[in-house]
C-alpha cells in the first residue's frame, strides 16, 4: 500500500477527515519550507500538497500567483523542490507528499526523469492542473511505473461520462474543486457540493478531497462533513505572505491546528 | 492529403486540450457546437452578410509597384487585410466566434489582446450584437498602444489591466483564462489566435481562412497564376494560417512564416520559438514550440510590436515548420521599422508593426529574386495603432 492509501485507511479507521495543506515549495524562501512541511504536519495535517511554481499558473487566483512568482525570484525549480522533498523525508516517513503544479515543468525535465526522481525523494502523488486524463497517457505510464499516484481534479462542471474515465485513472485521492472559479476565489456552495458528491461516489471508490475557497475552521468544518478530507491553500499561503520571517512557521502552524480541530 | 487536426484536436504532436477540468466540458460544448454550425447554411449566409457588408470583405490585392521597382526584383503584392473595419484581419474571426456566442445564448464575451487589434475587433461585434465585453490586456501594451485602449473604451468595453507576470499578452491570456473558469456558464472566450485548446486553432483558423480562399481567387484575376510565394507575420499565427491554409496543397506555391526577431535571435530577446528552434511545450492549453528556459518557465518575449510578443506559436505552425512545408524566418525590430518606412515611402500605406515584419522579409528576399518572380504578403493591419511607438523609437514627441 501508498503512504496515500494508508493515510486515508487508518483516518477511515479513526472516522477522521482528511487535513490537506497546500504551500508553494519555496514561498516564502526555500530554507523555510522543509520546516514549514513539518510544521504543518505537527499542527495535523494529513497529506501535504507542494506546489511547483510555474511562470504561468493560469488557474490560480493572485494569492498563489504572487507566491509562484516569489519562489520563482528565489530561483526554486522543479529539481530544487524534489530536493526538498528529499530534505523533508529525512525525518518524516509517513506523511504524504503531493505534487501540485502545471505540465511545462514536467515536460522540461522528461515525465520518465521525473517520475523516477519522486519515486528516489519519496513524492506520492501528482496533480498536474493543465493535464486532463485525455492528454495525460504518458505522464500516467511514467507515474503508474514508479507507483506515484496520478491526482486528478474534478470540477461542478465535469459530466459522469468525464467522472468515470477519472475514476478509471486515478489513484491516492480525487480533488474536487468545490467552485467555479480559480484558487482563492469566491465564496463556497455547501449544498452544491452535497448534490453532486453522491453523483461522484458513485464513480469514484478513491477517497474525495474538495478544495478552493475554504478559507477559515468554519467552512472547513462543514466541508469535511460532506467529502473525506478538506484541501486547504490560499488561505495558508495568504498567512505566508502576511507573516515575517521569523514567526511564519508559528504562525502557520497555529492557523493549521485551528482547521485540524474544526475538522 | 492534409487534413488536421485530428478530432482529438492535436496536429500531429502539437495542440491538444490542455486545461483545468473546470474549462474541459466548456471546450467540448464549444467543440460540438461549431462542428455543428460551420456548415449550417443560415450560419454561413449570416457570417458571408457580416463580412460583406460589415467588414467591407473581400479585401483588395494590390500591386506595391514603386516598392517592387525600387528593390529590383520580385514583385510584391499586398492582401490588403488592413482595409477591414477595424483595420486588421482579426475582425474575421471575431466575427465568426461572435456569431456562434449568438446562437449558443452567451451575453457575456472576453478577449485578451497584446497590440489591442483583437481586443477591438471583439468589442466591436460586441457593440454589434448588444453584448458585454470584457477585455484584458497587459498593463505593458495599455501604455504601448494607448490608442487602442481608447477605441475599446468608446465601443463599450471594459479594458482590465493585467499587472502579473511580463504584463504583456501571455498574461492577459492568463487573465482571460482566469475569467472564463470563473465564468463558464454564461460567458464566450473569443480567442484572438489559432492557438490555444482546440477548437482555437482549429476554428480561428476556418475564421481566418477566408484570406487565403480570397487570394486564390484574386492572384489568378491579376497575374494569370499563384504567387511564387506567400508571406506574413506570425505572433500566435491566426493572420498566417489564414494565408497559408488554403496554399498548404498547392506545392508550387511557397509558405513562409515570418516571426519576431526582436534585437536578434542571437541576442536572445525575441518573439520567435520557431526560428530559434524553441523547445516543444504546453502552455494556453496546446503543445507547442515555446519560448521556456531549462526548467520548463516561460521566459519573457521581446517584440518592438506588442501583437508578435508572445512566446508560443499556434499548434498547425508547429507542424507546417516540423513538415517541412513552411518555412519560418524572423525580421528584427529594426527591419521591421526600415520596412515600416518604406511602405509609408513609396506606397502611401502606414503598415502595423506586425504586418511590418512580413514585408521586412519579403524586401530581403524580392531584390535577388527575377522580376517575374511574385510574393504576395499579407498586410494584416495598418499602423495607425503604432504611432506613439514609432514616434518614440525615432525620438519624436507626439
Amino acid at each position: 500500500m501508498s503512504r496515500i492509501d494508508i493515510t486515508f485507511a487508518k483516518l477511515k479507521q479513526h472516522n477522521r477527515k482528511a487535513l490537506i495543506p497546500f504551500i508553494t515549495a519555496g514561498d516564502p524562501s526555500p530554507e523555510q519550507t522543509v520546516p514549514l512541511l513539518h510544521a504543518l504536519v505537527a499542527a495535523g495535517a494529513d497529506v501535504l500538497e507542494l506546489g511547483v511554481p510555474f511562470s504561468d499558473p493560469m488557474a490560480d487566483g493572485p494569492t498563489i500567483q504572487r507566491a509562484s512568482e516569489r519562489a520563482l525570484k528565489k530561483g526554486v525549480t522543479l529539481r530544487s523542490v524534489l530536493a526538498l522533498v528529499a530534505e523533508f523525508r529525512k525525518q518524516d516517513a509517513n506523511t504524504p507528499v503531493v505534487l501540485m503544479g502545471y505540465g511545462n515543468p514536467i515536460e522540461a525535465m522528461g515525465w520518465d526523469v521525473f517520475a523516477q526522481r519522486c519515486a528516489d525523494v519519496g513524492v506520492d502523488g501528482v496533480l498536474t492542473v493543465d493535464f486532463p486524463p485525455e492528454e495525460s497517457h504518458d505522464a500516467f505510464e511514467h507515474l503508474q511505473r514508479h507507483n506515484i499516484a496520478p491526482i486528478f481534479l474534478l470540477a461542478p462542471t465535469t459530466n459522469e461520462a468525464r467522472i468515470q474515465q477519472v475514476a478509471k485513472l486515478a489513484r491516492g485521492y480525487v480533488y474536487y474543486v468545490s467552485l467555479k472559479g480559480v484558487t482563492g476565489s469566491g465564496s463556497i456552495d455547501l449544498s452544491a457540493i452535497e448534490e453532486k458528491m453522491p453523483q461522484l461516489r458513485k464513480h469514484i471508490k478513491l477517497p474525495i478531497g474538495v478544495g478552493f475557497g475554504i478559507r477559515d475552521a468554519v467552512t472547513a468544518k462543514a466541508v469535511a462533513k460532506l467529502c473525506d478530507g478538506v484541501v486547504v491553500g490560499s488561505r495558508i499561503v495568504q498567512e505566508i505572505e502576511d507573516s515575517t520571517a521569523q514567526n511564519v512557521v508559528e504562525n502557520v502552524g497555529r492557523l493549521v491546528k485551528e482547521l485540524r480541530q474544526a475538522i | 492529403m492534409y487534413n488536421f487536426p485530428d478530432n482529438t484536436g492535436h496536429f500531429g504532436q502539437f495542440g491538444g486540450v490542455y486545461m483545468a477540468e473546470t474549462l474541459i466540458p466548456a471546450v467540448e460544448e464549444l467543440t460540438a457546437q461549431y462542428l455543428r454550425f460551420k456548415d449550417d447554411p443560415e450560419f454561413k449566409a449570416e457570417l458571408a452578410y457580416e463580412l460583406k457588408h460589415y467588414v467591407g470583405r473581400p479585401s483588395p490585392v494590390y500591386h506595391a509597384k514603386r516598392l517592387s521597382e525600387h528593390l529590383g526584383g520580385a514583385q510584391i503584392y499586398l492582401k490588403r487585410e488592413d482595409l477591414n473595419h477595424t483595420g486588421a484581419h482579426k475582425i474575421n474571426s471575431a466575427m465568426g466566434q461572435a456569431l456562434l456566442a449568438k446562437r449558443m445564448g452567451k451575453k457575456r464575451v472576453i478577449a485578451e489582446t497584446g497590440a489591442g487589434m483583437h481586443g477591438v475587433a471583439t468589442a466591436t461585434v460586441a457593440a454589434r450584437f448588444g453584448m458585454e465585453c470584457i477585455v484584458y490586456m497587459g498593463a505593458e501594451d495599455i501604455q504601448r498602444q494607448a490608442p487602442n485602449v481608447f477605441r475599446m473604451k468608446l465601443l463599450g468595453a471594459k479594458v482590465v489591466p493585467v499587472e502579473s507576470g511580463s504584463k504583456t499578452l501571455k498574461d492577459a491570456c492568463n487573465e482571460a483564462i482566469r475569467d472564463w473558469v470563473t465564468n463558464v456558464e454564461d460567458t464566450f472566450y473569443i480567442f484572438g489566435t489559432a492557438a490555444g485548446p482546440h477548437p482555437y486553432p482549429m476554428m480561428v483558423r476556418d475564421f481566418q481562412s477566408i484570406i487565403g480562399k480570397e487570394a486564390k481567387v484574386q492572384m489568378p484575376e491579376m497575374i494569370g497564376r499563384q504567387p511564387d510565394a506567400v508571406i506574413a507575420c506570425v505572433g500566435g499565427g491566426s493572420n498566417a494560417i489564414g494565408l497559408f491554409h488554403p496554399y498548404i496543397e498547392v506545392p508550387e506555391v511557397q509558405i513562409i512564416g515570418v516571426e519576431a526577431g526582436g534585437y536578434g535571435i542571437a541576442s536572445g530577446k525575441h518573439a520567435a520559438p520557431l526560428t530559434a528552434n524553441a523547445k516543444v511545450g504546453v502552455l494556453h492549453g496546446n503543445r507547442v514550440n515555446l519560448m521556456q528556459d531549462e526548467d520548463g518557465q516561460i521566459i519573457e518575449t521581446h517584440s518592438i510590436s506588442a501583437g508578435l510578443d508572445y512566446p508560443g506559436v499556434g499548434p498547425e505552425h508547429c507542424l507546417l515548420n516540423e513538415i517541412g512545408r513552411a518555412q519560418y524566418v524572423a525580421s528584427n525590430d529594426d527591419e521591421a521599422i526600415a520596412a515600416f518606412d518604406a511602405l509609408c515611402r513609396f506606397e502611401g500605406i502606414i503598415p502595423a508593426l506586425e504586418s511590418s515584419h512580413a514585408l521586412a522579409h519579403a524586401m530581403k528576399i524580392a531584390p535577388g529574386m527575377d522580376k517575374d518572380k511574385v510574393l504576395l504578403v499579407n498586410l494584416s493591419g495598418r499602423g495607425d495603432k503604432d504611432m506613439n511607438t514609432v514616434a518614440r523609437i525615432k525620438g519624436i514627441t507626439l
